[in-house]
């Protein structure tokens, strides 16, 4: 049997879509990749996945049934990562579970089961670590604000989270890296898309855009944070593993904004 | 808001309590049901990391500075000569609702001196709590400090509107504190405890005929002991911390190595070092006791009255009980598997769950995520070759310790550095 490349729309609907489609025909599948992607198998065919429904649908519900829904959970999360060559590993271990009797999800002695539950980890953290990380700045207009350029994809999975923490107050988070954004306003979260001006920076805060007393409280915060260190006993290097560099330009107790 | 005046106070309040190890923000059941702000039904958040590598989830802060006890382990004593402020209640309030609306922070951690009195002090503490609650409808997580000597009524009304309720007993031995905070009775910081247990149990009993019974500081109590500022052994410690998880029912005892702070004839001279090594190893113990199953004469008694520094308690306890390794990695149950040095919990369970498909070799385990380099020398797996397992304790630890690489490791060895 020939072995073919599966091209998709990048969505997590696609790849189950494409997971169908490769049981449906039967394929050899030599590599998944989003739209946009060049394919690194030279001789195989490339197959155009379109994504359909009820496709889907009958994708996630046998997934549900073959596994738990901490199982679930981690197959979603590791799509998130976007790791190159992710979604090859994760059919890998589909297929895996649905010719096992057993919970083979568990089976970390298998090399896709570990390869996913290591991604999912990773973006399992990211989101933890957004959820403490993201800083909002108060606009003219009374809207809670924060930008965020997060390594994975993790806006879908840390919604749920601001929604019911915040619920009583507007707010939007804007991924710089996908262009995306997830604004709520006190009924409902939802996704946008927009321009930001270039000087909307990421802490500080222009007086044309952020309301009095912003700047105050970023200052305050700064001020709480210097305040509480311990001299006598400073550790940088376990300061920099629990809040890695790429993340200081957000924060602004770390941050030498104006 | 005068930011000017608040920025001073902040400065000098949160300066003055940071030496509260408790940081915590997890374990509290409060939904944000009415479309109030703030939630704290799930895990605790680190905001931010302070560079000594504590954790800040919390805005911590001290009510004010000005206290009527001279205790000599502590910043804000009555001798000291310092700055000396206090918050408004509805200063703190602000703070606590602008920050959390920002996403700095999981809640409030407030604390305070003792001015005029315990129960005057308490009763301020509780004004915030009750504030932040009924007025700004806030469900983030309230840990108030509970005053020692404070009524019986006072923590009860404490315990409604806080997540977590604590009181340092800060001097682990009856003598200790007897010489460093003569003013203070070992009574008073057992009585609050006592309320608040007692209260806890009640909450549980009622609320489980009673749904509608008001939540009584959910996510428990906690305490602290400074380490290292009376001759005190890591027994007397770890024996003081087995009798308030087993007696108090205790959520977590925090240790905090002493920063010496005073010249007091008392105390460790100024820039004696913080013994972090000694407070680390106590927290090792600490889990190994909560989570690991380990009863506390298991890893120190009278023949053991000191932890190791250069190795981990486990390893310890390993080296010191030869004759329960090897383990058969396949075979053992559960609670021996805990104890192979260099296995964790999270390990553990991976382990438990994978054995169930096929038989384990050092490959698998190295993938597992296990550090073969301690556990290697415990255990034997589905592999021909054998590890070396007649050597000597004594032999075997210095073979651990040569081969890893951990970061007090210079601190440890024996050979000099030539340069």
């Amino acid at each position: 049997m020939k072995s073919v490349v599966l091209k998709y729309d990048g969505s997590f609907p696609g790849f189950l879509t494409c997971v169908f489609n490769a049981y449906e025909q039967k394929l050899e599948i030599a590599e998944i990749i989003p739209e946009g992607e060049d394919q690194k198998q030279l001789f195989s065919e490339t197959l155009e996945v379109i994504t359909e429904d009820f496709k889907v649908q009958r994708v996630l519900k046998s997934l549900k049934k073959k596994l738990s829904s901490n199982g679930f959970t981690r197959l979603y999360y590791s799509f998130l990562s976007e790791i190159p060559g992710i979604e090859l590993k994760m059919y890998d271990m589909i297929r895996y579970v649905y010719s096992s009797q057993e919970k083979a999800e568990l089976d970390y002695s298998h090399p896709s089961v570990l390869d996913i539950s290591k991604a999912a980890k990773q973006v399992g953290r990211e989101k933890h670590r957004m959820e403490a990380f993201i800083r909002f700045r108060l606009t003219k207009d009374d809207l809670y604000f924060a930008v965020i350029e997060p390594d994975f994809n993790v806006l879908p999975v840390i919604t749920k989270h601001f929604k019911s923490r915040y619920a009583d107050q507007r707010w939007l988070i804007y991924d710089l890296k996908r262009k995306l954004g997830i604004h709520y306003d006190l009924q409902k979260a939802e996704y946008v898309s927009m321009e930001l001006p270039e000087d909307i920076g990421i802490s500080g805060g222009n007086p044309d855009y952020f309301a009095e007393g912003e700047i105050y409280f970023q200052h305050l915060w700064k001020e709480y944070f210097d305040s509480t260190n311990i001299k006598s006993r400073v550790n940088m290097r376990l300061h920099i593993q629990h809040v890695p560099k790429r993340y200081w330009k957000y924060l602004s107790e770390k941050s030498p904004f104006a | 808001m005068d930011f000017d005046r608040i920025k001073e106070k902040l400065n000098i309040l949160a300066d003055a309590a940071k030496y509260d190890v408790s940081c915590s923000s997890s374990g509290s059941k409060r939904t944000n049901t009415k479309k109030g702000l703030g939630d704290s039904s799930g895990m605790g958040i680190c905001h931010s990391y302070t560079q000594d590598g504590r954790c800040v989830s919390l805005l911590k802060i001290l009510l004010t500075n000005h206290c009527i006890f001279d205790c000599a382990y502590c910043v804000t004593r009555k001798s000291n000569d310092i700055k000396r402020a206090a918050f408004k209640v509805q200063e703190v309030v602000d703070l606590t609702i602008s920050f959390y609306r920002r996403n700095y922070i999981e809640g409030l951690f407030l604390s305070s001196g003792i001015f005029k009195s315990p129960d005057h002090t308490m009763e301020r503490l509780i004004r915030v709590a009750k504030k932040l609650r009924e007025e700004e409808n806030f469900n983030g997580y309230i840990h108030l400090k509970s005053i020692p000597g404070a009524s019986d009524e006072l923590m009860r009304e404490a315990g409604l509107y806080a997540d977590r309720l604590s009181v340092n007993i800060e001097i682990p031995t009856k003598s200790g504190l007897k010489l460093l905070a003569p003013e203070k009775k070992h009574e008073d910081f057992m009585k609050p405890m006592e309320k608040v247990k007692n209260e806890i149990i009640q909450y549980k009993s009622e609320s489980k005929l009673i749904k509608s019974t008001p939540k009584y500081a959910p996510a428990g109590q906690s305490t602290q002991m400074i380490v290292g500022a009376t001759g005190e052994s890591d027994r007397d410690i770890m024996y003081s911390s087995a009798f308030f998880y087993k007696n108090y029912n205790m959520k977590r005892v925090y240790y905090s190595g002493y920063v010496p702070i005073s010249n007091d004839p008392r105390l460790p001279a100024l820039g004696t070092q913080v013994p972090m090594m000694r407070e680390n190893r106590l927290y090792q113990t600490d889990w190994l006791m909560r989570f690991y199953g380990y009863d506390v004469r298991e890893l120190l008694n009278n023949d053991f009255q000191h932890l190791e520094m250069d190795i981990d308690p486990k390893l310890s306890y390993a080296l010191r009980n030869r004759h329960l390794f090897p383990v058969d990695i396949n075979k053992v149950d559960k609670q021996l598997l805990l104890r192979v040095p260099g296995i964790g919990l999270k390990s553990v369970n991976k382990i438990l769950q994978a054995r169930k498909f096929r038989k384990l070799n050092w490959e698998h385990l190295q993938k597992i995520g296990i550090s073969m380099n301690r556990a290697k020398y415990f255990i034997t797996c589905d592999a021909r070759e054998k590890e070396l397992k007649d050597v000597s304790s004594e032999n075997l630890k210095q073979l651990i310790m040569q081969n890893s690489f951990s970061k007090y490791r210079k601190e440890f060895t024996q050979q000099l550095s030539l340069f």
